[in-house]
């Protein structure tokens, strides 16, 4: 009797778990899915109940966004942008994480501690400081060369996102280089291998893990990153990132109301971050508590 | 006796390019901040006229300014109240229960992370559009008469970001928990329930005292990224309409410095959000600080 009634009891349990389970994971997809689904509507079927099926694959939409609302231009400047951002981290963010934390020098303890202070600036609070630095910087080059080159350049919006990851990335990778054996150096030096023969060929493999989870996180955050890439790239006619792109359109989209382009341009900014997120979805979520900082 | 010389033009080459990037785009905008809180410096006139502490007293009088920090501290408290026990829940029956389907739900809990601001801005527009949206739709089919809210209205807005904040956010502090939960060893809730105590007792006994570091830093991350992602989701979702009542204080530090060119005065509300953020995450640090539990 008194087992009968613990697992009764333990039954409602369950059921009331699954439940709770099952209803954040539908919030979760329906939207995702929904966006997915209105992206192969036709317009006219905006205007009807939401839920509603989409009546034929509206394969124009993607077509529509791609040309006329230019997200394959933008497309296309969001990758430049993430890719060079991401080598420009690597090779600096590397070197300077493994010097940091394998060598005793002068200054050592002070630039540490700073590259730590990095860590609590936030990009949101310096971005007009930059955007400024920006201006002042193309007035000047104006006076001299008669063409200012800072401001609406994709480059100078890539190095700008490197640095300012380069504290969370120095503090995860020097973590990592911290816990290696000091024997591996020394071996590398009897052999007769030199200081940079000896990081580039024996420690850099060796951090290949925290390697991934660096590009992994930096390359999220710079994909969807858009209130820096907004203030640099301001010129309404100049290059965009994908985002601010789309940002453009949610906001035009009230005006014109081109529903299908705007569905078909949120699919192409999250198809890519949803098929990473499938294919290293374990690493990811391992590597945050590794790192255990994100803004 | 190369090696040694060697050694230090190594090290030089290794982190001063870091360095270097790190002190233009992240030192110099940060002292910047501060330095141009004391000015008065508008678009046309690139010169700057010492005001003092000039900017800071108009800031208290300037009644938008008291709505958008009433506006973050809500945020703050009722995002993280929110989240916090959603996530905390959830990471605790992930891994306290035999559940089928645990890998399925962490990997979709963790997806609204993965998303740029911008295309879950867009999201959450179309489920809150008033004649359009998913929202209403459902709202009236479950209560059989047309429900018409205006979720961006000026009553519901804060309401309609709270809820795409906390629909973003939980995943992340799920997988936060869940990986220091992880840790405990199981034996000590083998004991607990031969004891007697309950799954209750037990989460606030043993779960909750001995996550303890790990809550209190996450505390820290709530403060610091609610201010940042209100102002991603303001810029993106409502533009801190209708009439100012979605503004936050990071939006209208942006709206002054950047949209308005009242560089001064936006550094000068920058400045205060800093503050005011380190002040509040150093007196929560404080206030939770207990006896470190070990296992």
């Amino acid at each position: 009797m008194e087992h009968r009634k613990k697992s009764t009891s333990e039954g409602i349990y369950k059921l009331f778990i699954y439940v709770a389970l099952i209803t954040l994971a539908v919030t979760i997809i329906v939207p995702v899915a929904w966006v997915f689904m209105a992206s192969i509507k036709q317009n006219s079927e905006f205007y009807g109940n939401p839920w509603a099926l989409p009546m034929g694959v509206h394969l124009q939409n993607f077509a529509d966004a791609w040309n006329k609302a230019r997200m394959g231009e933008y497309m296309l400047n969001s990758v430049l942008v993430t890719a060079l951002a991401l080598i420009l981290l690597l090779v600096i963010a590397l070197p300077a994480a493994y010097a940091l934390s394998r060598f005793q020098f002068r200054g050592r303890k002070i630039l540490n501690v700073a590259f730590m202070a990095g860590l609590f600036i936030n990009v949101n609070y310096i971005v007009v400081p930059i955007f400024l630095m920006l201006v002042d910087g193309d007035t000047w080059l104006r006076q001299i060369f008669g063409t200012g080159l800072l401001l609406n350049n994709v480059v100078v919006l890539a190095v700008v996102y490197a640095s300012t990851a380069l504290p969370f990335t120095i503090y995860l990778l020097s973590g990592y280089f911290a816990t290696l054996p000091h024997d591996f150096e020394e071996a590398a030096y009897i052999d007769g291998a030199g200081y940079g023969v000896t990081m580039v060929k024996v420690i850099f493999p060796m951090a290949q893990p925290s390697i991934i989870t660096v590009i992994l996180f930096n390359f999220l955050s710079f994909w969807n990153e858009y209130i820096i890439a907004m203030t640099l790239l301001s010129d309404p006619k100049g290059a965009k990132t994908l985002p601010v792109g789309l940002m453009q359109l949610t906001q035009a989209q009230q005006a014109a109301t081109e529903y299908g382009q705007l569905y078909a341009g949120l699919v192409l900014v999250m198809l890519p971050t949803l098929i990473l997120y499938i294919c290293v979805q374990k690493k990811l979520t391992q590597g945050m508590t590794l790192g255990g900082l994100k803004g | 006796m190369k090696k040694r010389s060697g050694r230090s033009r190594f090290l030089f080459l290794c982190v001063a390019p870091a360095v270097v990037l790190f002190t233009v785009f992240m030192i110099i905008p940060t002292l910047n901040v501060f330095r141009m809180s004391l000015f008065k410096r508008s678009a046309y006139s690139p010169t700057e006229d010492f005001v003092g502490l000039d900017n800071f007293t108009r800031l208290l009088q300037d009644a938008n300014f008291i709505r958008s920090m009433q506006n973050t501290i809500l945020l703050i408290v009722v995002v993280t109240v929110i989240t916090f026990a959603f996530a905390l829940i959830f990471a605790a029956i992930l891994t306290r229960e035999k559940i089928k389907g645990q890998n399925f739900f962490r990997v979709i809990f963790y997806i609204p992370n993965i998303l740029s601001v911008v295309v879950i801005s867009a999201i959450f527009s179309a489920i809150y559009d008033t004649n359009n949206g998913t929202l209403n739709s459902l709202l009236s089919f479950l209560s059989g008469k047309t429900v018409a809210i205006l979720w961006k209205g000026e009553g519901m807005v804060m309401v309609s970001l709270i809820i795409a904040m906390v629909w973003q956010a939980i995943g992340y502090y799920m997988v936060m928990y869940m990986a220091s939960m992880a840790s405990i060893p199981q034996s000590l809730y083998e004991s607990a329930s031969l004891d007697g105590a309950g799954r209750i007792t037990q989460f606030f006994q043993l779960t909750l005292p001995l996550i303890w570091t790990n809550i209190r830093t996450t505390l820290t991350f709530f403060i610091i990224s609610t201010i940042n992602m209100a102002f991603l989701f303001v810029k993106a979702m409502t533009s801190g309409g209708p009439n100012g009542a979605s503004e936050v204080a990071l939006s209208y530090m942006y709206k002054q410095a950047y949209t308005n060119s009242s560089y001064g005065y936006g550094m000068a509300i920058g400045a205060l959000v800093f503050l005011f953020s380190f002040g509040l995450s150093a007196l929560v640090n404080a206030v939770t600080k207990r006896e470190t539990l070990e296992f």
